[in-house]
């Protein structure tokens, strides 16, 4: 069982067909795109928006980063889907891709049934409906606009009717109340928790159906973090809204998620519900994250910083850091060997728990 | 034992275009000789003036009061002279943001060396030797010392950070948000580093941050500020396990345990925003926006009270409960 390298060094994929990338290894439910297959998914509320084997790379210094490197992952209907790794896993990349601001270098991303398509007028299109919240309000707010000109800059491109009431019902929906009190203040005037709140409003404004926050609160003060988290809540329970929070603050995740994905190089390397995931995580790197929580009794303490995307290792992408291949518990189980030398099947995009490790296969 | 650094009613005011900022507004600590404290505060309680009044890295427009004696002498009047030599060799910082604190043109070792060099604790042949030591103790290998900032990531250069703070043998490093903007994993290992360098140098630490669990982990004792004060002190696992002043109670649920049932679906947030230093609000400052806050907490400002053994905190429901008791 190998996994064959020809999605990695394909040359670009032809525009808007999907890729054939024939020869990976690939479970049932990730058959070769195909926009009517989607929603056959039987245990899964309806997914709204779909990475299919998705590879994203980059050149970097006369090497092929592979930033993204093959992503199968959904995010249903009014779920809140956290996306878990450190720098460098390929957690922003894959999730500009999903916002259509990124372009796959193989496999494609699916919104309601259909595929991206990468034509301005669609692009624009998709964008309203899936809309992104960035880390730093600060950076993302013009300083020399309004708190109406930030959120009314969506609904103008997009030429909504009824301007000043979508402006004013958005800032409402983020918590700024009464929002005609807001709509002439600056960002300098504002405190860095009402900013993320302007920030959000502007995503709302254009009635999306998901969200993609990448670190919401990172930037925040602590005090100010646990409101604007109970915001996106109140937010999906209340409008339905889908959310991918791209993050790696584990609290975060077990805060307001339904479902995680943890992302290691380019890859996720186990899905599932939060309870089960964070509660009882299979994969040796999951483990490791959790277990350097402050709160943990017994720490994992990975040596050196992930692995460079441009030489991503043979067999299983984490068995150099693996504390468990080190410690000889892989040997005891017998799969040392394919740790070092079998990569791992892409995982495909259920809701249920999984892993991709050959260790946790062997041993549960 | 004696304390290391003693301060004493200190208090920083910062005058500006439009009036006067008190930032820290009377704060008394003390930290033991080889103890580690942590201050806990978000931005604009005044936490990082303080890490900067301890060495007097402030801007002229600082005006500062009270007392900061490193062991046994007042910072504050020192002669310039005296006051340079303490600097690194007493008592060093690490600033956060290390790709900032680093000159990009100049090589690790080169940067890691001039404190040494500066202060004559070794002659030039002799810095090699020192500088790989050093190297070694963060835990990076002695070749990077030829590096320079931009091929570092940014866990290798907070460990640089930390070794320029370890050159002259400090008693004393003061960590300013050491690792806030790491991965936890790169978090993890810094943390690691610091705990260990304090455990077998008998350095002394102040560690500034805003994440009361990285603090609680780390030091003995926390400081929890709140615009411009202290507002809770105690042993570290019971601040932050049982705050007994309700700020200090929200800042310790903003980080969630994962595991705990209490905090599934339920982030906890604190209304309101950070209160203005120029306009802070009458009575005790957190009364705006405490869900305990009594008809009396916007006229009475309570200090610190004793609550519990080497416990204290600013709050009338403490008071009201030691007075019972």
């Amino acid at each position: 069982m190998t996994e064959t390298r020809a999605a990695g060094g394909e040359p670009r994929a032809p525009e808007d067909a999907p890729p054939a990338a024939e020869g990976d290894v690939r479970v049932p439910e990730d058959a070769p795109p195909d926009a009517e297959t989607a929603t056959t998914e039987p245990t899964r509320r309806g997914t709204l928006l779909e990475a299919r084997d998705v590879h994203v790379e980059f050149p970097s210094r006369g090497r092929r980063a592979r930033a993204v490197d093959g992503v199968n992952l959904a995010i249903g209907e009014g779920e809140i889907v956290a996306l878990v790794g450190e720098s460098g896993c390929g957690k922003t990349t894959l999730a500009r891709t999903l916002l259509g601001l990124e372009r796959p270098t193989s496999g494609s991303v699916v919104y309601g049934g259909a595929p991206l398509d990468y034509g301005s007028r669609s692009l624009k299109a998709h964008r309203r409906e899936v809309q992104l919240v960035l880390q730093d309000p600060t950076g993302s707010l013009n300083p020399r606009h309004t708190v109406y000109e930030a959120v009314a800059e969506g609904p103008r491109i997009h030429g909504l009717p009824d301007e000043q009431e979508v402006v004013a019902t958005a800032l409402a929906k983020a918590g700024l109340r009464p929002p005609e009190r807001f709509f002439l203040r600056y960002p300098h005037e504002l405190s860095g928790g009402q900013r993320q709140r302007v920030v959000i409003a502007g995503a709302l404004a254009l009635n999306p159906k998901v969200l993609v926050a990448d670190e919401p609160v990172a930037s925040l003060d602590a005090s100010v973090r646990g409101e604007i988290l109970a915001l996106m809540l109140g937010l999906r329970d209340d409008l339905g809204l889908s959310a991918l929070v791209v993050t790696h603050d584990l609290g975060l995740a077990w805060n307001i998620a339904d479902r995680v994905a943890v992302m290691y190089l380019g890859r996720i390397v186990e899905s599932g519900p939060v309870e089960q995931v964070l509660t009882a995580p299979r994969h040796p790197y999951t483990q490791a994250l959790l277990s350097v929580l402050p709160e943990s009794p017994e720490r994992v303490v990975l040596t050196g910083e992930p692995p460079d995307p441009t030489r991503i290792p043979g067999g299983c992408r984490f068995h150099a850091r693996c504390q468990v291949l080190a410690s000889g518990r892989a040997a005891e189980a017998g799969v040392d060997g394919r740790c070092r030398s079998e990569p791992l099947a892409v995982l495909p995009a259920v809701s249920g728990a999984q892993v991709a490790c050959h260790y946790a296969e062997v041993t549960s | 034992m004696t304390a290391l650094l003693e301060l004493d009613d200190l208090s920083v005011t910062y005058r500006i275009a439009a009036g006067e900022v008190p930032a820290v507004r009377g704060v008394s600590l003390s930290l033991d000789s080889g103890a580690a404290l942590g201050v806990a505060g978000e931005s604009g309680s005044g936490k990082s003036t303080l890490a900067m009044a301890l060495l007097r890295l402030l801007p002229r427009d600082a005006r500062v009061g009270g007392r900061i004696l490193l062991d046994g002498e007042d910072v504050l009047t020192m002669k310039w002279g005296r006051l340079r030599a303490v600097r690194w060799a007493e008592a060093s910082i690490v600033f956060q943001g290390a790709q900032h604190g680093l000159n990009p043109v100049q090589r690790i070792g080169d940067q890691i060396a001039e404190p040494l060099l500066v202060h004559d604790l070794v002659k030039p042949d002799g810095a090699r030797k020192r500088v790989a030591e050093l190297l070694e103790q963060v835990g990076l290998p002695t070749w990077r010392a030829g590096s320079y900032p931009h091929e570092l990531s940014g866990g290798q250069r907070q460990r640089v950070m930390i070794a320029m703070a370890l050159a002259c043998s400090p008693r004393l490093i003061v960590a300013d948000e050491p690792t806030t903007a790491l991965d936890v994993m790169v978090q993890a290992q810094v943390l690691t580093l610091i705990k260990q360098l304090i455990a077998e140098h008998g350095i002394s630490l102040i560690m500034i941050s805003h994440d009361l669990s990285v603090l609680a982990d780390v030091c003995d004792r926390l400081a929890i500020m709140y615009a411009g004060r202290v507002v809770e002190n105690g042993p570290s696992r019971e601040v932050f396990h049982d705050a007994r002043h309700p700020y200090g109670r929200a800042l310790a649920a903003a980080f969630p345990t994962v595991g705990d049932p209490a905090s599934r679906l339920a982030p906890r947030g604190l209304g309101g925003d950070p209160p203005d230093p120029m306009r802070l609000p009458t009575g005790c400052s957190f009364h705006p926006r405490c869900p305990v806050a009594l008809a009396e907490c916007s006229t009475l400002d309570v200090e610190l009270w004793p609550a519990g053994e080497a416990r204290s905190a600013a709050c009338v429901h403490v008071r009201a409960k030691e007075e019972i008791s």
